[in-house]
């Protein structure tokens, strides 16, 4: 089935892939933050190994400094907080990445819907994502999480993990949604897909085998940068006390914490601030390296040559 | 021209009343309804709340509520003291007439709250907004005219730096290193103070006011700076590869000539887009900077409404931004206009 679909396509597919990664190879700081970002996965799945509780106190061993014992130190209550650090890495990668997927799932029908078949339906959709761009968005975050705080159904319960993605994703789908309407309106006038249409392929099978491939590369990219900005927003959140809530530790919340005792344990408040910055950097070169890699264009561009 | 902002402001007409349903949905539909915020006990005897729910007129449905809460209700006649029996014209006049209601807390009208804490945030945002502009223009068009320079290098490395800086996170070094680690060597007291707009009892100085000011802004300014200066710097990178600039080489302007009058203004048409988008974000994020430092603004003003429910604040603040948010992008949409003469509206 693969093969009818696809002729040639499953080899031309191959090889952009081989392409794009020959480029991304070459963009030190992408590599540079691939590792970065791999190296602080492999963290906190290890942390599974910490012979220390992320949640239960030890008031024997309050806000010490960092030691060999402790490399991070502990908190108050007497908790590693490596352990809290790399348990708090889980929650902000995972609603990362949730954030990411709700963007998708949204913004690609959204999309493709508008920019394939116009008309009113694209009309009304634009202005409904004109409406969804026109909140600001710290501010309904804010509103909506401190809603939720009290909220109890299956599943969305007082702003765990799912809540917050689901908060922050409802309002962040909407730029991925405006560059899939751009690509289709392009990509839609094309001759390949005209011929499509021609041998009688549905619109649906258009959308999904013609159209969409081909504007993968800048929503890959937006992707990578959304996730960037949802861990930004979820540790935001988090740190004003409406995101995610003790003693469930997330990058957020190990600083808004941090703050009554940070003048005299100041590593309360450097170490999770650090993750916070190495993961959004790392994810910020991923996404500079991806867009270099899939836009020749702008290469040439740079040299002058078109 | 004149016709398209005319257009433009109908389209956003009914998307404000989009963004008001949804937001008067969400606030009726939470969990203690609109009234979960008021009154300082947890515990209202249930008589008692349904007395409150009449005087509040949140007994009638839920699109008349809504239809109240844009025009007012002194059209009809309500239920004041909560009996059951509507007797009086309400009081109400509706946020479409500049009506946003009292606040749960103070008890004071909503649009006064504002109107006290607006100042403070415009003032500490337009001094972060000007040493912005002065530190990323040059920087940007720096970088850009020495592409791959030493300078370019540690800039660009610099604007990704600055840009994946929590600007909380960044607030509470500055708190730890110039409150609590450094102190003034004449006086033996903290670098820079922690909060405030001024010291408090101490008569007006210049000095003390930009005292107060250095570390809000430098937690604010950082991830604008970063931001803008590569923004301008591609943006310039395009510019000056074109044929007008070579033209205004060839005809023996000076570099500085070049670089400033013909390039920059050109490279500058994004530019004052994206910053007209951005004006809504810039206000937003002042947030931060506003509750780390104590700082009496906007920003605070809604966290504080919202740790406590105070609906009403925050409707207020929700619905003034996202028409402050059409108003900008409007201005963009004209500016690039005005800056572009390509662009032509149909």
């Amino acid at each position: 089935m693969n093969q009818t679909r696809n002729g040639t396509g499953a080899r031309v597919h191959e090889s952009m892939v081989a392409m794009v990664w020959h480029r991304f190879r070459r963009h030190p700081g992408a590599v540079a933050g691939l590792i970065t970002l791999s190296l602080l996965v492999l963290s906190v799945i290890l942390v599974a190994f910490s012979p220390y509780d992320p949640e239960k106190s030890d008031l024997s061993s309050r806000l010490e400094s960092p030691s060999w014992k402790h490399p991070f130190g502990t908190d108050p209550l007497g908790r590693d907080l490596l352990t809290r650090v790399l348990y708090g890495g889980r929650i902000s990668l995972a609603v990362g990445l949730m954030v990411v997927g709700i963007t998708l799932l949204i913004g690609i029908p959204v999309g493709a819907v508008a920019g394939y078949f116009g008309g009113w339906v694209d009309n009304v959709l634009m202005r409904i994502t004109d409406a969804a761009l026109s909140l600001p968005a710290l501010l309904v975050l804010i509103l909506l999480s401190a809603i939720l705080r009290e909220v109890e159904l299956p599943l969305v319960q007082r702003n765990n993990v799912l809540t917050i993605a689901l908060v922050i994703g409802l309002l962040s789908w909407m730029t991925v949604a405006r560059l899939v309407r751009a690509s289709c309106l392009i990509i839609r006038e094309m001759e390949f897909v005209v011929a499509a249409r021609s041998i009688g392929a549905s619109d649906l099978r258009i959308v999904l085998y013609h159209i969409l491939p081909n504007a993968i590369g800048p929503i890959i990219v937006e992707s990578t940068l959304e996730m960037g900005y949802a861990i930004m927003e979820e540790s935001g959140l988090s740190f004003l006390g409406f995101g995610i809530m003790p003693p469930t530790p997330s990058w957020g919340n190990l600083l808004g914490n941090a703050q009554q005792h940070m003048t005299r344990h100041p590593w309360l408040a450097i170490f999770p601030g650090l993750m916070i910055f190495l993961a959004l950097i790392s994810v910020n070169y991923i996404g500079d390296g991806l867009r270099d890699a899939f836009d020749p264009y702008k290469v040439l561009k740079q040299v002058g040559e078109v | 021209m004149g016709r398209y902002i005319v257009r433009r402001l109908l389209q956003a007409i009914p998307m404000l009343f989009l963004i008001s349903i949804v937001l008067f949905a969400l606030v009726n539909i939470a969990p203690g309804g609109p009234l979960a915020g008021h009154g300082r006990s947890r515990r209202i005897r249930p008589e008692k709340a349904e007395i409150l729910k009449r005087q509040f007129g949140l007994d009638k449905p839920l699109p008349l509520q809504y239809v109240i809460w844009l025009i007012g209700n002194d059209w009809m006649r309500v239920d004041a003291d909560g009996d059951g029996i509507a007797e009086s014209y309400g009081e109400r006049r509706g946020i479409l007439r500049g009506d946003f209601g009292f606040s749960f807390q103070t008890r004071r009208p909503v649009l006064k709250e504002v109107a006290d804490r607006l100042p403070n945030t415009i003032y500490l945002m337009t001094v972060t907004l000007i040493v912005v502009a002065i530190v990323a223009i040059p920087v940007g068009v720096i970088s850009a005219v020495e592409q791959y320079s030493l300078f370019d290098i540690v800039v660009t490395t610099f604007s990704f730096i600055g840009q994946a800086i929590p600007e909380f996170w960044l607030g509470l070094i500055l708190i730890l290193v110039f409150y609590a680690w450094l102190e003034n060597p004449f006086t033996g007291k903290p670098f820079l103070p922690s909060g405030g707009m001024y010291t408090l009892g101490e008569e007006f100085s210049v000095w003390d006011r930009v005292r107060h000011l250095i570390l809000p802004i430098t937690m604010g300014m950082v991830g604008w700076i970063a931001w803008y200066s590569r923004f301008l710097r591609s943006s310039m990178l395009d510019v000056i590869h074109q044929d007008y600039i070579r033209t205004a080489r060839a005809k023996g302007l000076t570099e500085r000539l070049v670089l400033y009058r013909h390039a920059l203004k050109n490279a500058a048409i994004p530019l004052v887009t994206i910053f007209a988008l951005d004006v809504p974000y810039i206000f937003a994020g002042s947030l931060y900077a506003e509750l780390l430092f104590s700082w009496p603004g906007m920003g605070r003003l809604y966290y504080q409404a919202a740790l406590r429910r105070d609906y009403p604040v925050l409707m207020a603040v929700l619905i003034i931004g996202a028409g402050v948010m059409v108003v900008c992008n409007l201005l963009a949409d004209i500016a690039y206009g005005c800056l572009d003469p390509r662009v032509r509206y149909e």
